[in-house]
């Protein structure tokens, strides 16, 4: 069976796909690790990245300027993440239920508008795989293993896994990023201090939700361009659980959407090749590693302690 | 702290009423389903039409129901509500029993054939409210359009006797629970999915075919044992490469799979449900010709979506509609056949001739009870 192909090939093409497959994961992710840790936990990620990937589609297919598209996506993240932030942390309304409130409007608008506004399913040609050509015929793409693996991916891929040191930068070695964890572990010791828990937390939740807005994009115009009803179908969800699987930390986080995409990839593979197992089990495989992982104590310890806990000075 | 819960559960009403409205706007203001076009194609020839015939037709045989002017039945006017998994624009399983009441709507005028829906019900208990819903409101048929729908459904149907009740993929019209007004369709869909794999078979050089299907069971399980039986008939030495998402929605991965394909060497594509919409994406940039089923997929993909297995509902429709008004309310078994244009396939004129010519052989050999088609046994 499929004779042809060597086992180095199918190896590179796992990892290929689970680098690729990571994009949206890691956008969503990273996000909301950023607000998690400032102590808001926004289970609307999934709504906002339907949102993101609605308008980035349309923009792109009114426009063909597929930046200008992404940027479209950012700014519905931005005004999605200003709405949570109002609804969670200036009315203190509990976290969970307007998360999943955000979500299930996101769900509604973006199909409203996508009936109203588009119709039917449609393709659009969004960011191709960049091939990092240096002269006319030689490309780092070509550059076997390496290549293969690392220089055919499209800029929002890369982009992603930027976003993984500039994450930890921001979070670790700036004033803003130590605000928002302190914010999260004790807004009381922060606010006696004079930080501003409620600002902090603001601005956390906004760039997280704007990132969920480029991982809805990633989607509809980058890895399949095409805008579908209810297309997310649960990454978000996933990628707020892998902010507990990475234990709030942006290279954990890294690390957790890698190794689910990489075994969703995998059973894929294992399918193909005609493995003797039953699809039933290989494509249960990422999520039950995921559970797995959630269940390991040592990670709990790096839950922020304000989490879902709204702020309100001298009333706690 | 109970001022908080309000606020949050005041959104969670605000987002499913959302949520709620996207059903209810699109059907005033969806765009009139292009009637008739999807039929024409194959069928033109064998459409003889015969209203004497047509009024006797038993659960196997619905002859003659290519839908040409003249062939609609005259009907009272009825009105019909539809609970869907998935979405009206889904590009399957949804989308192709929608087109269908709109294509008769189209016929019939909104006045005498009203059509109610409710989108995205994977989950069973909402779809159970939604359905008794419509049948507290009087509608005259309500289609549950879900294997999963099933023993709610039987639970319902006996307080609405005068309500005839539909749903499948199945063949269990709840006769052994008491139950006589619920209708029972299949698509026979391992039929259209034997001829395409005999078209696949001869249009792939590589002898390697890739399938994206959404999980091993169903509706989908029979398409996937048609085909590989389709193509093992035509040429057993091409090698078939199946993969199963689990998920009927997961988009993204659909595209992973489509990809894992072509990594493998598949040159010719095809899948089932509405998240091939992701496979077929990428089969579009990889200029990789693909074969699609339930509905017309080719808005997603128009170079490369080749040839469609269309599930025409319209004879299966006015059967259950004519039954429930001559006083019958269900206890019936309707199958989507190639023989009753249940299925209906479209071809692209750039098809190579010989291979749309074995396809079209098959059609005719399934219709005759020529071809048996034999699904050899999968993990």
């Amino acid at each position: 069976m499929n004779g042809e192909l060597t086992t180095i090939a199918i190896i590179l093409g796992i990892i290929h796909q689970g680098i690729r497959l990571a994009t949206p994961y890691l956008f969503a992710a990273l996000g909301e690790t950023f607000s998690q840790r400032s102590g808001v936990l926004n289970l609307g990620v999934e709504g906002i990245m339907l949102m993101g990937a609605f308008f980035s589609f349309y923009v792109a297919s009114e426009t063909g300027n597929l930046w200008l598209a992404l940027l479209a996506a950012i700014i519905i993240g931005v005004l999605m993440g200003l709405f949570m932030a109002v609804v969670s942390i200036t009315f203190q309304a509990e976290q969970g239920i307007s998360g999943i409130g955000l979500y299930l409007f996101g769900l509604g608008m973006s199909s409203l508008l996508f009936k109203t506004m588009i119709g039917s399913v449609t393709g659009i040609t969004g960011f191709s795989e960049l091939q990092f050509c240096v002269t006319d015929s030689f490309c780092l793409a070509d550059i076997p293993v390496l290549g293969e693996i690392f220089f055919s991916h499209s800029i929002l891929t890369y982009g992603a896994f930027l976003l993984v040191p500039i994450s930890v930068w921001l979070l670790k070695r700036t004033t803003w990023g130590l605000k928002v964890r302190s914010v999260g572990q004790n807004p009381e010791a922060a606010d006696s201090v004079g930080v501003s828990v409620n600002r902090a937390r603001y601005a956390a939740v906004i760039l997280g939700s704007a990132l969920a807005g480029i991982a809805g994009a990633s989607l509809s115009i980058s890895l399949l361009n095409v805008f579908q009803e209810n297309m997310i179908n649960g990454i978000g969800f996933i990628a707020v659980a892998l902010v507990y699987f990475g234990g709030w930390s942006p290279v954990g986080v890294m690390f957790g959407a890698l190794l689910f995409s990489t075994i969703s990839a995998l059973q894929l593979w294992g399918q193909v090749l005609g493995l003797n197992i039953s699809s039933n089990i290989s494509v249960m495989l990422p999520y039950i590693l995921t559970i797995v992982a959630l269940a390991i104590p040592f990670r709990r310890a790096a839950q922020p302690a304000a989490l879902t806990k709204p702020f309100s000075r001298g009333e706690n | 702290m109970k001022k908080k819960w309000l606020l949050g559960i005041l959104i969670l009403v605000l987002g499913l009423l959302l949520v709620a409205c996207g059903g209810d706007t699109a059907s005033d203001e969806e765009p009139a389903a292009e009637a008739d076009t999807p039929a024409a194609e194959t069928t033109e020839d064998e459409a003889v039409a015969d209203s004497a015939e047509s009024e006797t037709m038993d659960d196997e045989t619905m002859d003659d129901e290519a839908m040409m002017d003249g062939d609609y039945p005259d009907i009272e006017p009825v009105r019909i509500a539809l609970v869907m998994p998935s979405t009206t624009t889904d590009l399957a399983w949804s989308q192709s029993m929608y087109d269908s009441l709109k294509q008769l709507q189209d016929h019939y005028g909104a006045d005498n054939f009203e059509i109610a829906f409710t989108e995205n019900m994977f989950n069973v208990t909402d779809a159970a409210a939604a359905i008794r819903d419509y049948a507290e409101s009087g509608y005259n048929l309500v289609i549950a359009h879900g294997a999963q729908y099933g023993t709610s459904l039987f639970e319902i149907a006996p307080d609405f006797p005068e309500t005839s009740f539909a749903w499948g993929t199945t063949t269990n019209t709840g006769e052994e629970e008491g139950v006589t007004n619920v209708f029972a369709y299949e698509p026979r869909a391992e039929q259209g999915g034997y001829v395409q794999g005999v078209l696949a078979a001869h249009m792939t050089e590589a002898g390697i075919i890739g399938l994206v299907g959404p999980v091993d069971a169903g509706d989908a399980k029979l398409h996937v044992d048609g085909f590989t039986a389709g193509v093992r008939d035509t040429d057993p030495d091409i090698q078939m490469n199946i993969s199963f998402t689990g998920s009927f929605g997961d988009t993204a991965l659909a595209a992973e799979a489509a990809n894992t394909h072509l990594q493998a060497g598949a040159d010719v594509l095809t899948g089932s449900s509405q998240q091939v919409v992701g496979a077929i994406g990428v089969a579009n940039e990889a200029k990789v010709p693909w074969l699609g089923i339930q509905a017309d997929q080719s808005p997603a993909g128009e170079d490369v979506v080749v040839s469609t297995i269309l599930y025409d509902w319209v004879p299966t429709l006015l059967e259950m509609i004519t039954s429930n008004q001559a006083g019958e309310y269900g206890g019936r078994v309707l199958q989507l056949t190639l023989a009753n244009h249940g299925q209906v396939f479209l071809y692209d004129e750039d098809l190579p001739a010989d291979a749309v010519e074995a396809a079209l052989a098959a059609e005719q050999g399934i219709i005759d009870g020529t071809i048996e088609i034999v699904a050899d046994p999968r993990n």
